[in-house]
């Protein structure tokens, strides 16, 4: 149902399955992200949210078609050629490098840029710092001595650096007190203007369909719902998924 | 264990036997001698197949307990005119202490430490020998006497060659009989479950320091024979490069099976005797270039084959079609006396756990009863495991009282926790992926058994062994797996691995039970079969402390629910209450109005 | 014992562990970045020393062929590799960056007669050294760490005692079993009061110290360096940013066959060295890692000049003992590191 006027997919995927042994944690799952659009993957722990991204970046192994900018990435693809395409990912343990100052982490952030000889990092770290006024401050700092909520803005003005096409977003609230919650999610939206596409996967479900354009339900590594977010932000299925509240499902 | 036909394995093992037998018999003198050091070393790299192979520990320097063996009885029986066996007992004592107190210091160090030590006091044993004068300095000692057995003296290596092989068989039978039994097991899970067996009751520290020893010993006794086989001794064969060698031989022969050592032994021996002659021809100088050889075989064997040559040769014989027969009937094991129900069990209070400057659990309270089902509930990241681990002493919490059955419990070792009546299971499932279902669950009755490493070794605790197997079949039963109990546990769906977790930790006889996401994996009518195994449990008297994900399933079985986020505890209830509870519903699905 | 002995003794325990400490150094850097307990390090000390004799006395260096071997080895892996994925474009920078510098290398030393080879000025065969065993480091990572890069550190380590076995051996096929010294840097020694130091322990502490301040710049200054550091400290953090484990593990052991040549060539002035003296040389680096927790720079180098230190005035008391002392040492540093370093156990397989 693609209409001419629509903006282009960034990533299209078919039916991705994702197995750690003989388990399958993902099952035929399907997702499209347009091009600076936020999409959220909610659903409960354990659903195989992690797996998805962790695929995505080339860290497991997967079955299925990923379709990134309009080309095929298949699972030999490993991580570095994928972030030197644009792809990014935050990871839900933010994978900071904790004795290192919060500079030289955003730096590294534009390592791959760097080395393919696209040398503009102090511009964009002076536009990481517009976004996170916060990481200017304690730039100094080593990271392993931030808050919570100031290392999850560093996990994320890192990936910035890389000047993402696709961003990644792995539980962004995860840990984190509700205000901080806010002041992240306000940040995720901003980042909506700058153009860049960002999947956002979020236990925390109504933050994420507020700021989300249209959201998946995953549970038991399948996608068991769909549709705009301020549709699915309505849904009853949705509170049921969570707190089981309601129906019984058949196996 | 006689069996009526004879398999191939069997038939080629008494092949094997006889021509041990009656080689020296018809063999050249010469490969008498081969075969006589094959045995030397074999009894060397069986003491690593127990070690490296099976325990996950990794020496450099078993050349050194080697030379202990020979250099002990060396001086005593020349100095001083000691007959041969009273050196013996001598070098196995002296090699004993020198391991546990070597062993002391070092296993408790993790991963790489042990291995870097062994090279240190392999080096400094093998210039100790060297340079002292009265053990002949670099020279050596000579007019070492023989051996004599029953009055016959062992004068030529091919009576010597009766005694040597002897040993080794018999070391191999009694290490393949200590693995086989419930030390073996805990030894077994070593490498790779050492949080899983202290929780079932293992002192793994104590398992990792008799490995150690007898790895030492089985050194300490090749290097005996070596002396009085050799009649002299220098430092060489005991330096730092022989004890690279011996793990060269255990790693390619198959570091993990008995007879890897052997094979081990034999093709390194024998390729090294060839070497010596080809390398120097063929390079027209002199020197060790074998070792250029065994350096590019074991890169190559670690990359490709981490497991060495002997699956390969085991695949090659046609295997046997293994009857799986059912697990001999035994009398059940004594069963422990179960609280009355409404007994508390359990009472935690004021539990806070930091990590750094992370805390992950903040003055939490909950309590458990004989004979009911406790839920806890939270979102990601809530403290929910890491609570677990506090009250089974996994991780001990850093402020807090936790008492279980009346009795303070904080800081208490999680094996002695257990002992108690506590038993648990894992999120992250904790199983011996490439041991059996039924072994796995054997390891947890471990402490419902007493035979030591001895017995085990001579097969005295047989009775007892099929009591503890009887026990974990019963369980395997109890929760439905009864045809997976052959099967090698990493074989198992995710789902199925986590209920093996729950009839391990049954097998413990425990009267509190410690489920971390039981459910998790399993599909609806697996999950029903489970709800009625727990509510079963419950009404034999047994506490149930649950984590669990799955709503339906925790709010249609637990009598109380506790709420936990952020570490604290947000709610407690009934399940009813806590469903209508606009706190937990606003931490479950979030929201920043 | 007078003053003189003792500062005699000293000065020879600090020559000793300022190479102690380059090589402690090294094998912290490797181990942070590979997980590789790195115990080939002391054969690229006695390879640095003795291609460099072999150059002095106009011989082409068996080292030599064993870097255009490994090139060709890696070259067709990674052809190979290329050419299945079709990736074409990036077969010229395969053989170049693989191939390249030994073949020049080979070329031009055979090219030279015996005696202008012996004859070049001091700096260009020290040069040449370095060109011939620097390019050993990244060729034997791609070789024989690469493929089992994910493997636990105990398999990592077992591999890395087979290579310095095979390194041995082919140590002395490469050189024979005699011993060789190379001329010092400069003669002559300066007196310092009751002092007396010879130029070539001059040479030693200076090189060091400066060695030592260049990769404190690596590591603090350049984006190649922090990358390297980016690798030790969170190996998926740096993955996800672009920073390729493989080519970390190239520069490290690159950096270390530096490491370890330049200490080769460093000390053979001062004492002879044979095909297999490296691995004594390297483990005495290693007890000063150990002391440093193989984590701590500044600690390793610490304690490798604690380890030259102690060697040399037990040498004085106890000569024989030398080697008993000082790798018994390690014993009570490991009672020490097991009583503070509390980290739960890394499960593996």
């Amino acid at each position: 149902m693609n209409a001419a006027h629509e903006p282009k997919p960034v990533l299209e995927v078919s039916d991705l399955c994702v197995a750690y042994g003989k388990v399958e944690a993902l099952h035929k799952v399907s997702l499209r992200i347009r091009e600076g659009e936020i999409v959220t993957v909610i659903g409960p722990n354990g659903a195989g949210k992690t797996t998805l991204l962790s695929a995505l970046m080339g860290l497991l192994p997967y079955r299925g078609e990923v379709a990134y900018v309009g080309h095929n990435l298949d699972a030999h693809v490993e991580v570095e050629e994928r972030v030197g395409q644009g792809l990014t990912l935050v990871p839900e343990k933010r994978e900071l490098f904790a004795e290192m100052s919060v500079e030289d982490n955003l730096l590294l952030g534009a390592f791959h840029r760097y080395r393919s000889g696209l040398r503009d990092h102090a511009q964009t770290m002076e536009e990481v710092f517009a976004l996170f006024p916060r990481l200017k401050e304690r730039r100094t700092q080593a990271a392993g001595t931030l808050s919570g909520g100031e290392r999850q803005m560093l996990a994320m003005g890192r990936a910035l650096m890389a000047k993402p096409k696709l961003l990644m977003l792995d539980e962004p609230s995860l840990g984190l007190a509700p205000l901080i919650i806010k002041e992240i999610f306000r940040i995720v939206a901003e980042l909506k203007q700058t153009g860049v596409s960002i999947l956002l996967v979020e236990q925390n479900a109504r933050a994420a369909l507020q700021v989300a354009d249209y959201g998946y339900v995953l549970e038991t590594g399948e996608v068991s719902l769909e549709g705009p977010s301020h549709e699915l932000a309505d849904d009853p299925r949705v509170i049921e998924t969570y707190l089981g509240l309601g129906g019984k499902k058949t196996a | 264990m006689m069996s009526a036909k004879l398999s191939p394995a069997r038939a080629i093992l008494a092949a094997f036997l006889l021509f041990l037998v009656t080689g020296p018999l018809w063999l050249p003198e010469f490969h008498v001698t081969l075969l006589n050091y094959i045995g030397l070393y074999g009894l060397v790299a069986l003491g690593l197949v127990l070690l490296t192979g099976v325990g996950g520990l990794t020496s450099f320097g078993q050349a050194a307990f080697v030379g202990l063996g020979a250099y002990t009885t060396a001086y005593l029986t020349t100095a001083y005119g000691v007959s041969p066996w009273l050196t013996l007992l001598a070098g196995l004592g002296l090699t004993l202490a020198f391991a546990l107190c070597l062993g002391f210091i070092t296993l408790r160090l993790s991963g790489h430490f042990l291995p870097l030590g062994t090279i240190a006091w392999g080096i400094s044993l093998y210039f100790l020998f060297g340079n002292l004068e009265w053990l002949g300095g670099h020279t050596g000692m000579t007019g070492i006497p023989a051996v004599s057995l029953f009055g016959l003296e062992l004068k030529d290596s091919r009576s010597f060659f009766y005694l040597i092989w002897v040993v080794l068989l018999g070391a191999m039978l009694a290490t393949r009989n200590l693995l086989d039994s419930r030390e073996g097991r805990a030894i077994r899970a070593l490498k790779g479950g050492t949080v899983m067996a202290e929780a079932m009751g293992v002192n793994t520290a104590r398992s990792k320091i008799v490995i150690f020893t007898v790895a030492a010993l089985y050194a300490c006794v090749s290097g005996w024979l070596y002396a009085h086989l050799q009649r002299f001794v220098n430092p060489t064969p005991f330096s730092i490069n022989q004890g690279v060698e011996f793990l060269f031989m255990a790693v390619i022969g198959g570091v993990a099976h008995v007879w890897g050592a052997v094979v081990g032994a034999g093709l390194i021996t024998v390729l090294k005797q060839w070497l010596q002659d080809l390398l120097p021809e063929l390079l027209g100088q002199s020197g060790n270039f074998e070792v250029i050889v065994f350096g590019l075989m074991m890169i190559f064997v670690l990359h490709r084959a981490r497991n060495g040559l002997w699956p390969a040769i085991a695949r090659l014989v046609p295997a046997q079609k293994q009857e799986r027969h059912a697990v001999a009937a035994a009398e059940p094991l004594p069963r422990r006396q179960m609280p009355a129900a409404g007994t508390v069990l359990l009472q935690a209070e004021g539990v806070t756990k930091r990590f750094g400057g992370l805390v992950a659990n903040k003055d939490m309270a909950l309590t458990v009863q004989a004979g009911e089902v406790m839920a806890l509930i939270g979102p990601n990241g809530a403290g929910k495991s890491t609570m677990f681990n506090c009250i089974s002493g996994v991780n001990p919490p850093s402020e807090g009282r936790i008492s279980f059955l009346g009795q303070p419990v904080a800081g208490l070792e999680a094996r002695d926790i257990a002992r108690l009546g506590l038993s648990r299971t894992f999120q992250h499932v904790r199983l011996l992926s490439g041991m059996t279902v039924l072994e796995n669950v054997a390891i947890g009755a471990h402490l419902r058994g007493r035979h030591n490493y001895l017995a085990a070794g001579l097969r005295l605790e047989r009775a007892e062994e099929a009591r503890l197997l009887a026990e974990a079949a019963r369980q395997i039963e109890r929760v439905g797996l009864a045809e997976h109990m052959f099967d090698a546990a990493g074989s198992l769906a995710l789902g199925k691995q986590r209920i093996v977790e729950i009839a391990r930790a049954l097998a413990a006889d425990p009267c509190l039970l410690l489920l971390d996401e039981p459910a998790a994996g399993l599909r609806y009518l697996e999950k029903q079969a489970l709800a009625e195994l727990l509510r079963k449990l419950r009404g034999e008297g047994m506490g149930i402390l649950l984590v669990e994900h799955d709503m339906d399933f925790v709010m249609g079985l637990a009598d109380r629910v506790v709420v936990m986020e952020f570490g604290e505890k947000l709610a407690e209830g009934l399940p009813e209450e806590i469903q209508k509870n606009p706190a937990v519903l606003e931490a479950y699905l979030g929201g920043v109005e | 014992m007078d003053l003189q002995i003792l500062l005699l003794l000293g000065q020879d325990g600090l020559t000793n562990g300022a190479i102690y400490a380059l090589l402690a150094l090294a094998l912290v850097l490797v181990f942070a970045v590979t997980r590789v307990i790195f115990l080939p390090q002391g054969e690229f000390v006695a390879y640095g020393a003795l291609t460099l004799a072999a150059i002095q006395a106009g011989k082409l260096p068996g080292t030599v062929w064993l870097a255009v071997i490994l090139g060709i080895a890696v070259v067709l892996i990674d052809g190979g590799l290329a050419l299945k994925s079709g990736n074409l474009k990036r077969l010229p920078r395969i053989v170049l960056g693989n191939l390249g510098l030994p073949l020049v290398l080979l070329g031009l030393i055979s090219g030279l007669e015996a005696e202008a080879l012996a004859a070049l000025a001091l700096p260009l065969q020290i040069l040449l050294t370095l060109g011939i065993v620097v390019p050993l480091g990244p060729l034997l990572y791609r070789l024989v760490f690469q493929p089992i890069a994910e493997a636990s550190s105990l398999v990592l380590l077992i591999v890395a005692v087979a290579l310095h076995m095979t390194l041995i051996g082919l140590g002395l096929v490469f050189f024979g079993a005699e011993g060789f010294r190379t001329q010092p840097f400069s003669d002559g020694a300066l007196e310092i009061g009751p002092l007396l130091l010879q130029h070539q322990t001059l040479w030693i502490l200076f090189a060091s110290a400066a060695l030592i301040a260049v990769l404190y710049v690596l590591f603090e200054r350049t984006v190649y360096g922090k990358a390297l550091r980016a690798t030790a400290l969170n190996r998926t953090g740096a993955r996800l940013m672009g920073i390729s484990t493989t080519m970390a593990g190239k520069l490290s052991l690159g950096l270390a066959a530096f490491i370890g040549a330049l200490s080769g060539v460093l000390v053979s002035p001062m004492t002879t060295l044979y095909y297999d003296s490296g691995f004594l040389i390297g483990l005495k680096g290693f007890v000063g890692a150990i002391i440093g927790g193989l984590a701590s720079y500044p600690v390793a180098a610490l304690g490798a000049v604690l380890v030259g230190l102690l060697e040399s005035y037990s040498s004085f008391y106890a000569s024989a003992f030398k080697e008993v002392i000082v790798f018994t040492l390690i014993i009570p540093v490991l009672v020490w590191r097991s009583l503070t370093s509390h980290h739960v156990e890394e499960e593996e397989e």
